[in-house]
């Protein structure tokens, strides 16, 4: 697993090797659960959807709010979490483990060197707050 | 002279805070925002509060909304000029529930008026009303006294199946589950003089209290049973998803000025039958409405928000004016506005963030309360 990074509309991304193939986790960091309240539901993307860094892939609503999701980088939709269709909360329980929304294979890997580390982020948030 | 008159009760009118404020944030609650007050929306969380006030008890500072007493032997006439529902009916020790509406039958805000003598009346409106509303009264008040007592009164609601309970512990003279619905009675809890109502705005049976505003202490002595009960405190996040389970409107979202009584489930308050005239009862007698409030439901799981638009076969028909989540039913549902032929269960479409997604219609109440046989 390399290192967690984030951008600056709070979605983490890390890379998974397994045997060939890198394959790119993707999910929302704990600022952006915590910011959002409950998750009531999410809209998921559809496995085999090719997206742009920067373009929406998938929507949570909150009790308060409702947000886009953004692609970290860009690239195709391998593998959703379909259990967050029925259990969304694992959002809020869990953004960086259970809570991963999508598998990305990413299609430039430069867009991952671009994003914040992790101190990077928390800075950031730091100034948000 | 009306304008200069307004910018002085702004100045006046310092306090944003309840006072029970730093309560609120000793318990870690997030602060929100409401109309220019700072007020809890949530303790533990939002779903977890309601949850908790329909199957336990809950407590909710509501001090922001504004009260104001209505003194002197014209009040009721005062009042009956004011609001569409007949205030006659009312006993000593009685609250109704009204709209207030302008000459064109709009709604100006939707109050409760307490009798608590025939010559003592006090109006709860909601907090973001309060400036207007007491313009309102005070200028169709000419042979009554009008004061606006927020500052020096407090307000708490405890609602829930166990509200009665944690009540009946703390008071011990009188016998709270004969209080009916919408009767108010004056007990004393730990040595603070209260006035306790059988109302409420959740769906649940439960109370909201009364008492001088200096009476902060109150709180812990609501608080004090907490394990017995599950008495939570509960913000204005789960205060929301609980009224609109339950079908109760929100002034600002579901109704303003441009709507009528008659748009809205409110016809029901209208007694074009009662003796005085009422302010909006000629336009309100001659009104057909064109638009309707139901309910809805999302088919899909996302949730539908005050402006989305409603279509129905491919037309702009209407638009959303509540939507949140149900934690009771685990659906997006909300009111919206459509026309008025629009029958029961039918579908829908919502415009959410730019897509649409079918809904169905239904009625704006989700929630039904089992009702105890004794009570």
């Amino acid at each position: 697993m390399s290192e967690l990074k984030f951008t600056k509309e709070h979605e983490w991304i890390r890379i998974e090797k397994k045997e060939d193939e890198e394959l790119a986790i993707i999910g929302i960091s704990e600022f952006a659960q915590e910011q959002l309240g409950e998750i009531v539901s999410i809209e998921l993307p559809k496995a085999g959807g090719i997206f742009r860094q920067g373009q929406t892939i998938a929507i949570v609503d909150s009790v308060k709010a409702s947000s886009d999701i953004y692609a970290p980088i860009g690239g195709k939709i391998i593998e959703v979490n379909e259990e967050l269709i029925e259990k969304p909360e694992r959002i809020n329980q869990s953004p960086y483990d259970s809570g991963w929304i999508a598998k990305i294979k990413p299609s430039n890997n430069e867009e991952f060197e671009n994003l914040m580390t992790k101190e990077e982020y928390d800075r950031y948030i730091g100034e948000l707050k | 002279m009306l304008t200069i008159y307004s910018i002085i009760r702004i100045h006046l009118r310092s306090l944003v805070r309840t006072p029970f404020y730093d309560i609120h944030k000793s318990l870690g609650a997030k602060i929100v925002n409401f109309h220019g007050w700072d007020m809890p929306l949530q303790y533990s969380g939002i779903m977890d509060e309601h949850v908790n006030v329909r199957t336990n008890v809950g407590l909710f500072d509501v001090s922001h909304m504004g009260r104001f007493e209505v003194r002197g032997q014209h009040s009721i006439a005062c009042l009956q000029e004011l609001v569409t529902n007949d205030l006659e009916k009312m006993t000593d020790h009685q609250a109704m529930y009204s709209p207030m509406c302008s000459e064109t039958g709009g709604i100006i805000d939707d109050i409760i008026v307490y009798r608590l003598r025939g010559d003592r009346f006090m109006v709860v409106v909601n907090a973001s009303n309060r400036d207007k509303d007491f313009d309102w009264i005070s200028k169709h008040s000419k042979l009554v006294q009008v004061e606006d007592i927020s500052d020096r009164t407090g307000l708490l609601a405890i609602q829930g199946p166990r509200a009665c309970d944690v009540l009946q512990k703390l008071v011990e003279t009188d016998d709270l589950q004969s209080v009916k619905p919408f009767h108010v009675v004056d007990v004393n809890i730990g040595g603070i003089e209260c006035m306790l109502s059988r109302t409420g705005y959740t769906g649940e049976d439960g109370f909201e209290i009364f008492f001088d505003s200096s009476k902060i202490e109150i709180w812990t002595k609501l608080m004090q049973n907490s394990k017995i009960f599950g008495i939570k405190p509960t913000g204005l996040g789960a205060r929301d998803t609980l009224r609109l389970e339950a079908g109760l409107m929100l002034y600002g979202n579901d109704m303003d000025e441009n709507t009528t009584p008659l748009e809205v489930p409110l016809k029901w308050t209208i007694k074009f039958d009662k003796k005085q005239y009422f302010i909006g009862k000629k336009a309100l007698s001659n009104n057909q409405p064109l638009r309707k409030l139901v309910g809805f439901e999302v088919l899909e799981k996302r949730i539908a928000r005050h402006g989305n638009k409603v279509f129905i076969d491919g037309t702009e028909a209407g638009f959303v004016t509540s939507g949140s989540y149900s934690p009771t039913l685990r659906k997006a549902i909300g009111f919206c506005f459509v026309p008025v032929e629009v029958l029961a269960n039918q579908p829908i479409q919502i415009s959410i963030g730019g897509k649409q997604y079918e809904a169905t219609v239904s009625s704006t109440r989700f929630y039904r309360r089992k009702q105890n046989m004794l009570s």
